[in-house]
């Protein structure tokens, strides 16, 4: 310190310091109240505007999805359930490498082969979710494992939530419908019906059936949860709940148990049933045969499966009581000859000279009955109960196309009875107006003939076939066929009320009890086509068999059958509309069965089983459908 | 007479060489530290742990650098400014290279990190090289002193290492103030640096860096990405008020919604949960440190003492002005941390020495006065 001092002015250097240090702190004491100001600004000035972006930071508004509504039947046994499931959630934006994980994870949980192929799929679709699922039905055992491997798969989650479960499985498909995930279109539609809101949460929606049609009543309103999350979008707690409100219940005019009977009435055929209550239009029972297990669809099927029921040659996945499309054949005489009566074109008494066969003036071609050697004098009670087809040969000519397709229209033909599902087709009612659309080619009286017997272009859906045989047992009324019972819980059903067009009105009402003899006849008569199903029924019932040539289902196959090949595909097929009791009608059935050949032999006996379940007591009704479980269970074995 | 007065109050603290107020102030300011830690680190005890034996390091270092006497410093302030000049050349080529910049190097016992004793290292250098002479510092010596500082702080600068190149410059430059370099030459000084900024942006600068420029001037323009740390920070700490959310109680910091919570940005943590009110403390804390440093810096018997302590306080202030005005959003991001407050060992290690050296300055004084009269 002491060396080489120069002479210094100790006094003016610390003076010199001491100013620049005071300089300095001034500075010091100016940028500390710049840093404040700013501070101030930012807590005191800006602080509303800070604290919202803080809260909208860490509150976030999630939507709580709504219970779907159960569907029960008309006794009360539930055909639609929510179970809970538990799926593996993968949350693609937090996990490091998929491939690897999904990898890791089928072989860890012994996923199905293709849960990745899908999840893949499902992966690069559009979400309305961060989380894709990769499995959606977690037994207790996977659960365990994975919840014991959690931390080696950042981003995989467990989410346990209520699923539909269809206990029937194959029971009721094409009636209930299923839910399926909501997907791009669903979403589109949503969006323009202005719900989508009401969807926030929600991963499945009505695809199909019941499920599809009273999705509004069964899906419920959003609820809002408003929680507090972290920067990675994890809750942390819930500050405010908002309850969703529940999908309501619907209660349905099935029976399961005829829809047991239908089964297994039609079980290794193809074919459809529907059984109508006479007096409310409510349906009793509906069924499709094949059909498939809608679980399938509600956590997604695999493309694999999809596929398979896709190209399956019978076509589960059409609902034949509602869209398949039958030629009516004889199922419709009766039909037929209440509007020959109607318009005087016959009378109760009126005879007709069978011989075998038909043929127009002028015309080589003979119209051929199907009894070679013919029914002799008929009239409309032996023409209907023999099915004799010269008789409606003639009826026929004598009524023209016009009279015949304007008066089937007014019985529904040609026209969606209104059925409580959206998968209902309107078959064909054919006139000369649609001829020349589709052919472009005049009515030729031939087709008339044609027609006369439920053949040639007419088309007829079992529910048509069901409603129009409705109109003729409760003589005139016109119900619109209806599933729906009754929506609300269990106690409190607020029950539908029938909807009903005004009644078909005929010139002299004797004309109905002409027509309903000439069905009971069917029954009773020695010669009736469907006497021998009905021997010894404790019940009076009346109806009217069908045999019809085939025409495919779809307009796809042109080939023409060779009468004598027995190839399964060009066997006729068999149609039945009847109701019971004869007096006061309170059932209705119609029923259609492919490629099984005359309707009296084979679809009457399924008319007979349904009624005679109809008519049994509790007792009676027990021990069938005991005896159609014990028969399932040995087929099984 | 204030001496007097102080060293017959606490004339076992001046035995130890430590001055009362101003390690009174630094134990404050640890306390608050590891309040806010707990908070921002998650309420994790092992992380305050962690703080708590640093501490007890670095201000076991400050009492041993304390009990040197600061001509000490002065005989070693050439070698070891060279010494240090060479190991930061030394890191450009065999340097350990970690979070994207080389700055350690490695001496097979340990890391060290160069830039770190550049830290001292520059101040004494230039007390030293400022005081070989009368005071005022003349033209000439102002530019040589310039070089001494800009040598070192290019080098750190290019690591990179933004933040302690600034503090290292700021070291050096502050000494040449305090040693009187004449005003008109500190402004041209600042007129020229204003001018070189250009030269700055698009020699000096990496591409990150002028991405933080760009991310200051505007952070909203991309609010999800590199605007994300300081938007969030402002949300901090505009969102604590005047009063604060509480301790523990900071959403912002709780739920992790910001960055580097318990180093680089603990400052918004502190403001969201201690508000406006805690800010104000805070400052006046800091205020207060540096108030005692400078104090005892203009008490100091030499020049090079003088200019020594003044140039290590008014590095401390420039901690905290780079830190505070980068979380708050008026200075880009640099990463300095805040000092004595935020979570870490090394910056703090050095700053208590700095501390050290400064208590020795106003202690060994007082000891050398009594012996001699």
């Amino acid at each position: 310190m002491k060396k080489r001092v120069p002479i210094r002015n100790h006094q003016a250097e610390s003076a010199l310091f001491g100013r620049r240090a005071i300089v300095s702190l001034s500075i010091v004491a100016i940028v500390f109240l710049g840093l404040l100001a700013n501070l101030y600004q930012l807590q005191v000035t800006s602080f509303q505007e800070f604290q919202t972006r803080s809260n909208s930071n860490r509150i976030v508004v999630l939507p709580v999805a709504p219970n779907r509504g159960l569907i029960y039947d008309r006794n009360g046994s539930l055909l639609a359930d929510n179970t809970p499931v538990y799926s593996l959630e993968v949350s693609p934006a937090e996990v490091n490498n998929i491939a690897d994980t999904i990898e890791r994870l089928v072989a860890l949980l012994s996923l199905p082969e293709d849960t990745a192929d899908t999840f893949y799929v499902r992966l690069n679709q559009p979400r309305r979710f961060p989380q894709v699922t990769l499995f959606d039905n977690l037994n207790e055992q996977q659960v365990a494992l994975f919840v014991s491997a959690q931390h080696q798969f950042p981003g995989i989650n467990i989410e346990g939530r209520l699923q539909r479960f269809y206990p029937h499985r194959d029971l009721l498909t094409h009636t209930l419908g299923y839910v399926g995930r909501i997907n791009q279109q669903d979403v589109t539609r949503l969006r323009e019906q202005e719900l989508y809101a009401q969807y926030a949460a929600t991963r499945t929606i009505g695809k199909l059936g019941i499920e599809r049609y009273y999705e509004n009543i069964l899906h419920g309103e959003v609820g809002y949860q408003t929680v507090e999350v972290n920067n990675r979008g994890r809750v942390v707690r819930t500050l405010d709940f908002n309850p969703p409100t529940p999908g309501k219940d619907i209660h349905l005019e099935i029976d399961i148990g005829y829809q047991k009977v239908a089964r297994h009435q039609l079980r290794g055929r193809r074919g459809a049933i529907i059984v109508l209550d006479a007096n409310t239009g409510g349906v009793l029972a509906m069924y499709s045969n094949p059909g498939y297990d809608p679980n399938l669809f509600v956590g997604g099927i695999s493309s694999n499966e999809y596929r398979e029921l896709l190209n399956n040659s019978a076509n589960p996945l059409i609902n034949r009581a509602t869209q398949g499309r039958y030629p009516p054949a004889s199922t419709i005489k009766p039909h037929l000859g209440l509007l020959g009566l109607h318009l005087g074109v016959i009378t109760a008494d009126s005879t007709v000279w069978d011989p075998g066969w038909y043929q127009l003036e002028g015309v080589e071609r003979r119209f051929r009955d199907w009894r070679q050697q013919g029914h002799g004098w008929v009239d409309i009670t032996k023409a209907i109960a023999e099915s004799c087809n010269t008789y409606y040969y003639d009826l026929s000519f004598k009524l023209g196309i016009d009279n015949i397709s304007s008066f089937m229209s007014e019985m529904g033909f040609g026209e969606r009875t209104g059925i409580d599902i959206t998968e209902e087709s309107t078959a064909l009612m054919p006139d000369r107006g649609w001829k020349r659309a589709r052919y472009n080619e005049p009515w030729y009286q031939g087709e008339t003939l044609s027609v006369g017997i439920g053949q040639s272009f007419w088309t007829v859906t079992p529910l048509q076939l069901a409603t129009s045989t409705s109109i003729i047992a409760t003589e005139g009324r016109r119900l619109q066929p209806r599933l729906l019972h009754g929506i609300g819980e269990q106690n409190a059903i607020e029950y539908s009320e029938i909807i009903e067009k005004p009644p078909l009105v005929i010139s002299d009402s004797a004309h109905w009890q002409t027509i309903k003899n000439a069905m009971r006849a069917t029954i009773t008569d020695v010669r009736g086509t469907a006497r021998m199903a009905f021997i010894n029924a404790p019940y009076t019932a009346a109806g009217k068999t069908g045999t019809a040539q085939v025409v495919a289902l779809s307009d796809e196959t042109d080939e023409r059958p060779e009468t004598e090949d027995v190839i399964e595909r060009f066997r006729d097929n068999a149609t039945y509309v009847g109701y019971a009791p004869a007096e006061y009608p309170e059932i209705v059935v119609a029923i259609a069965i492919e490629n099984v050949g005359g309707g009296g032999r084979n679809a009457a006996p399924v008319s007979r089983a349904l009624m005679d379940y109809y008519f049994a007591d509790d007792a009676g009704r027990t021990a069938i459908l005991q005896a159609i479980a014990d028969e399932e269970v040995d087929a099984n074995n | 007479m204030q001496t007097t007065e102080e060293r017959q109050r606490h004339p076992w603290l001046a035995k130890l060489h430590i001055d009362g107020p101003l390690l009174l102030g630094l134990i404050a300011l640890s306390c608050v530290s590891l309040f806010v830690i707990y908070s921002a680190g998650g309420q994790d005890l092992g992380l305050v742990q962690r703080q708590v034996i640093r501490m007890g390091i670095s201000f076991g270092v400050l009492f041993i650098v304390a009990q040197i006497a600061p001509d000490t410093f002065r005989t070693y302030a050439f070698p070891v400014y060279i010494a240090g000049l060479l190991m930061l050349v030394a890191v450009m080529f065999f340097g350990v290279t970690g979070k994207g910049a080389q700055r350690w190097l490695d001496i097979g016992v340990t890391r060290i990190q160069p830039s770190e004793i550049m830290k001292l290292a520059v101040p004494i250098m230039l007390a030293w090289y400022c005081a070989r002479n009368p005071l005022p510092i003349r033209f000439l010596q102002v530019l040589g002193g310039l070089l001494l500082v800009i040598a070192p702080t290019l080098l750190i600068a290019q690591q990179p290492d933004l933040g302690t190149s600034v503090l290292v410059a700021s070291s050096g430059i502050f000494a040449l103030f305090l040693a009187g370099m004449s005003w008109r030459l500190v402004f041209a000084g600042i007129v020229a640096l204003g001018a070189s900024l250009p030269v700055f942006w698009f020699f000096l600068l990496r591409e990150y860096q002028r991405q933080r420029v760009l991310t200051f001037l505007n952070p909203e323009s991309d609010p999800l990405g590199s605007g994300y740390h300081i938007i969030q920070s402002k949300i901090a700490i505009g969102s604590g008020g005047f009063e604060g959310k509480g301790w523990l109680q900071g959403t912002q910091s709780q739920l992790e919604f910001l960055p580097e919570r318990h180093t680089d940005f603990i400052f918004s943590v502190f403001s969201e949960e201690f508000g406006f009110i805690g800010v104000v403390a805070l400052l006046a804390l800091y205020g207060f440190v540096i108030f005692r440093g400078m104090l005892l810096s203009i008490r100091a018997q030499s020049n090079f003492q003088r200019i020594l302590g003044g140039s290590i306080t008014l590095t401390f202030f420039i901690y905290v002005l780079v830190n505070i005005g980068m979380v708050s959003g008026v200075l880009p991001v640099v990463g300095v941390p805040l000092p004595l407050i935020s979570y870490g060992g090394t910056s703090m290690v050095t700053m208590m020495a700095g501390f050290g050296i400064i208590m020795g300055i106003a202690t060994h004084r007082r000891l050398a006065i009594s012996q001699s009269t």
